[in-house]
């Protein structure tokens, strides 16, 4: 699996267990899972992968995109 | 040093709350109603000589030493077997006593080697001491005639028995034998293994091992248990015999697995003769396993390295450099990835198997010396699904009980453990209870001895599909609603109750009914009503868990879903119930405890919390990040990605222990600076650039945190032979790097983690000395720890039920890879092998097999024995085939102790949700006869011979 590919598998698995979940906490479920356990150069490229379209991204990860902290430096 | 002496009572203590005053030999003393005179006479001080009696065992009555005179009653009654009563007189000296005391010893040795006048044992042991007490001078019975002593010649030899010298760590000497049967009731009574009986009658009793077979080939465990009961030299342990009696002894904690064990390093001068378990051990309460008390010669082993060494690539041979050029390298190596890369480009792995103590130390110069959160340790690959799950229902990231627990229980749900090969210590405990009558339900693919062994039988076994944990366990729940067995009053006052309603309406859906889960799980419908049913009415139920849970893909939400259970049961908060993690290695909890975790501070504390970074932002001088780092995997990817350079680790071999051994290679290839501090040159050695000498458990100060929280002293009893603890190497380093740090001893560690953490708030040194042990939290609310989490209410508030939907793995069987591997470990030996390998342990477990269905074996020709090609879609090894149905048709297993195997090779990339934690327990495979090793294997072992090669030292000027 490429670096990428690796990130929206794992992405794509957080929200399948948050799928579950009634109501919002899907969503923010999901935000505040990559906020807490991912890295910011994690975060980054996530985000790279987002503007770029989102290829292969869970519709739930997408519309999870505006609650997951951002990081805006160059170096985490 | 001094030798740490442990009375032995005679016969174990009773738990009646009524008291019985007596008097004995004049002297009153009041004891629980039940206990032996010979009990209640230790208790006064007062020692009755005795054999077959010993407090580890029920009291048994045959030896005839410990007789004692009552007033007022005939007869000389033995001492162990006759209970106290209220205002008897016990006498246990008079000249009759003394008479027939002698007159049996007397007949005992006129059957022993000392009547021969022939040393063959210690000469010191409590047989010897026994004869000594009781005046024994002479054997007017002479050694003619029948007798187990003398091999001679003709009719005399019938009854001789040679030695069994099989056992690698102990001898059998029948002829020291006094048939006590301490030794068989210690296999039964302690070990629950029964593989020690006494054959014949009369004069032709003899203990026997299995059906007469050596030690070895009968179906002993060699935990020793029997050694350490035998009152003579019949059973005793080789290295005593070799080097004679230890004269020191220190206590200390045992480095193999979670149950933590307390030992004595019983010592002579520097060297260790043996370990004894400790019976005021809380953990283990005087017992052992094979590991523990036998497999700490890699201690001295000649492969371990004493001294640093450096090289510039790793196809170098190593240089053996001084310290001081070690860590100067080191430090200017860091500073220049840092400045090069950035801030986040190196990191460092904390030890499971290394100290509370130095695992703080190895996070704090990850956090404060290179300002990052690039930690993380090896509970990444076994429990950290067991920390997120329980801190989000129970909000604690820890197991609820102390092991003493097990003895309320009764119904024990196993899952995904194997107690008897991974705890056995704890097993022993367990089976215990199980032969009390406490009931056991095991869920695991594979039919482990605990489904059926002596005396033990399991009420139901689910054999689930690896991979399907989830949905069984929702099953379990969703039975449990219909039937309406759940604890409404435990979880209207407990938990949320809008939130179990929410779930339970969320386990009521169809697809989680058992007929469903049947279809993916394999598992009868049936058996997992009977199964929930059980749990939910059988009493206090309780959970054992271990890797099976955890390494899936759903690891964190199987977590999530005991937890359910648990709370949906009221089986939570008082002694007997409870969910407990069995965790893999020594220190894995401590290690999770100290902040190895890359998003939280010591004690479970988010990084992103302002509270906490403060303490230690203003203790540290520094300016915490508050963004998680990196997690073992992502620093693996990001190292292949150039974004992560440089590495410390301590004490743990990711290649082989990490899942896809080539990713793991080629991130380690990636990174310039890898430091790898260990005891050997392990397998991520291979790919190390400096190579730091590391310390044993002997060989330092600290603290071990068990499965139990309990946290356990580690004592020194002896330097370290490379010169430097490994907490001294990190804090060296971390001088190097530029920082204050000033520990003179682990005590000051200590202080520091007391200081800024809430659980640990009253754990010191001294308190450790004065109670042995505690189990956090230990602070101001529970000074002297807490045994049973819980209680009254959930450290969150309200338990919090979570919604499991069953998610199938991807790993998935198809035409190309029809089987599913899963994996696990064996009794002999521990994790990756490289401390076990190194012991006589070998002997039990030379190589890691493939365990295969006689169904699948034919299919494919494969006979027992025969070499098999595994294949995964990662990678393929070759290892021997083990035909058994322990596994199901379409499951195979194998261990990962082995290099020479790396199951590892073939394991996949796919891992918990939540926490990273790898897959280990699912992966698809096909298995075919091969005639040799793999080209990977080939080309391992090249690379291993290469990269192990150490330059001879250039000639001092």
């Amino acid at each position: 699996m490429s670096a990428d590919a690796k990130l929206v598998y794992m992405a794509n698995q957080i929200a399948s267990f948050f799928q579950a979940m009634p109501g919002d906490e899907a969503v923010t479920g999901t935000a505040k899972h990559i906020n807490d356990f991912w890295d910011p150069r994690m975060r980054r490229k996530l985000r790279v992968i987002l503007d770029g379209g989102g290829k292969g991204l869970s519709p739930l990860v997408i519309s999870a995109a505006d609650q997951i902290r951002w990081p805006e430096t160059a170096e985490g | 040093m001094s030798f740490v002496k442990e009375i032995d009572y005679g016969t174990p203590a009773s738990k009646a709350e009524k008291t019985v005053t007596l008097t004995v030999d004049g002297k009153q003393v009041t004891v629980p109603e039940g206990t032996s005179i010979m009990r209640a006479a230790m208790d006064a001080g007062i020692e009755i000589p005795k054999l077959c009696a010993t407090d580890m065992l029920d009291s048994f009555g045959s030896c005839r030493i410990c007789l004692v005179e009552i007033e007022g009653r005939g007869g000389t009654p033995a001492s162990c077997t006759t209970p106290v009563a209220e205002g008897i007189e016990v006498r246990t000296k008079s000249d009759r006593l003394d008479a027939i005391r002698k007159g049996v010893m007397e007949l005992y040795v006129s059957d022993h080697p000392s009547a021969w006048n022939e040393q063959r044992g210690t000469g010191a042991s409590e047989f010897d001491k026994v004869a000594d007490q009781v005046g024994l001078t002479e054997n007017r019975y002479g050694t003619d005639g029948r007798n187990h002593v003398a091999p001679g010649e003709g009719s005399l030899t019938v009854d001789y028995i040679a030695r069994d010298e099989s056992n690698p760590y102990f001898t059998y000497d029948p002829s020291q034998c006094i048939v006590c049967s301490r030794c068989v009731r210690a296999c039964e009574e302690v070990q629950g293994t029964f593989a020690l009986t006494v054959e014949g009658r009369g004069f032709e009793s003899r203990i026997a091992a299995g059906m007469s077979e050596p030690f070895m080939e009968s179906e002993c465990v060699s935990c020793g248990a029997c050694v350490q009961a035998c009152p003579t030299d019949a059973l005793r342990e080789k290295s005593v015999l070799d080097k004679g009696m230890p004269e020191s002894s220190v206590v200390t904690t045992c480095a193999y697995c979670g149950v933590g064990c307390s030992f004595k390093a019983e010592m002579k001068g520097n060297e260790v003769v043996r370990m004894v378990p400790w019976k005021d051990g809380k953990a283990n309460r005087g017992h052992s396993c094979v590991k523990g008390r036998f497999a700490y010669g890699y201690t001295n082993h000649k492969d371990r390295i004493l001294n640093p060494m450096i090289r510039e690539k790793i196809t170098d041979p190593w240089r053996e450099v001084s310290w001081n050029e070690a860590f100067a390298h080191v430090a200017s190596e860091f500073r220049r990835l840092q400045h090069q890369y950035g801030r986040g480009a190196v990191g460092g792995i904390t030890s499971s198997r290394c100290t509370n103590e130095e695992t703080y130390l190895v996070q704090k110069l990850v956090r404060q010396g290179f300002g990052n959160n690039n930690v993380d340790t090896c509970a990444r690959v076994c429990h950290s699904p067991t920390g997120y799950g329980l801190k989000t229902t129970f909000g604690t990231s820890a197991g609820t009980q102390d092991f003493d627990s097990v003895e309320h229980t009764d119904v024990v749900l196993v899952i995904g453990a194997n107690p008897t090969d991974g705890h056995p210590v704890f097993a022993s405990r367990l089976k215990k209870r199980l032969r009390q009558g406490a009931k056991l339900i095991v869920l695991d693919p594979r039919r482990i001895d605990l489904v059926r062994m002596p005396h033990v039988e399991a009420s139901y076994h689910l054999p689930l599909k690896p991979g399907t944990n989830v949905a069984v366990l929702t099953a379990l729940a969703h039975t449990i609603v219909s039937e309406g067995l759940f604890d409404e009053a435990f979880i209207r006052e407990r938990c949320d109750w809008d939130e179990f309603q929410d779930w339970a309406s969320f386990v009521m859906q169809a697809e989680n009914s058992p007929e469903e889960v049947e279809k993916v799980s394999g598992v009868p419908a049936e058996l997992i009503r009977e199964a929930a049913r059980l749990y939910a009415t059988g009493g206090n139920a309780a959970i054992y868990y271990g890797l099976g849970v955890t390494e899936h893909s759903q690891g964190s939400t199987t977590v999530m879903a005991i937890a359910n259970l648990a709370m949906a049961t009221g089986n939570i908060g008082r002694p007997g119930v409870g969910v407990n993690p069995l965790r893999g290695q020594n220190n894995v909890q401590g290690a999770c405890d100290m902040g190895s975790f890359p998003h939280e501070l010591p004690g479970y504390r988010h990084m992103s919390d302002d509270a906490t970074r403060d303490i230690y932002d203003s203790l540290w001088g520094t300016k915490l990040d508050r963004e998680p780092g990196l997690r073992i995997p992502n620093m693996l990817d990001a190292a292949v990605d150039g974004t992560f350079k440089g590495i410390y680790i301590q004490g743990e071999d990711i290649l082989q222990s990490d899942p896809n051994t080539s990713h793991v290679a080629a991130g380690l290839e990636a990174m310039e600076c890898v430091v790898v501090h260990d005891l050997f040159l392990n397998e991520t050695a291979n790919y190390a650039h400096v190579f730091l000498p590391g310390s044993t458990f002997l060989e330092k100060d600290g603290t071990f945190t068990n499965a139990e929280r309990r946290i356990n002293r580690v004592r020194k009893v002896m330097e370290p032979k490379n010169g430097l603890a490994d907490w001294e190497v990190t804090q060296t380093l971390a001088q190097r790097l530029g920082l204050d740090w000033n520990y003179q001893h682990p005590s000051e560690i200590m202080a520091e983690i007391a200081a800024t953490t809430p659980t640990f708030a009253s754990v010191t040194y001294d308190l450790l000395e004065r109670e042995g042990s505690v189990q956090w939290p230990c602070n101001e609310k529970a000074p002297k720890g807490t045994p049973v989490m819980h209680i009254g209410g959930f450290v969150r508030g309200k338990g919090k039920f979570i919604r499991t939907a069953y998610v199938a793995t991807d790993e998935k069987t198809g035409p190309r890879f029809p089987l599913l591997l899963t994996t696990g470990r064996i009794l002999s030996q521990y994790n990756v092998g490289a401390q076990t390998r190194r012991t006589e342990n070998v002997k039990w477990h030379k190589e890691d097999r493939l365990e295969i269905h006689p169904h699948d074996a034919e299919q494919r020709g494969v006979r027992d024995g025969d070499w098999v090609k595994l294949n995964s879609r990662v990678g393929e090894t070759t290892l021997r085939a083990l035909i058994t149905e322990r596994v199901a048709p379409g499951v195979v297993y194998t261990t990962f102790h082995h290099p020479g195997t790396q199951a590892n090779v073939v394991t996949t990339e796919f891992s918990d949700w939540a926490t990273n934690c790898p897959e280990y327990k699912v992966t698809a495979v096909q298995v075919a006869p091969s005639n040799g090793p793999s080209d990977w294997q080939e080309e391992y072992e090249e690379l291993s011979r290469k990269s192990r090669r150490i330059a001879p030292l250039e000639a001092a000027e």
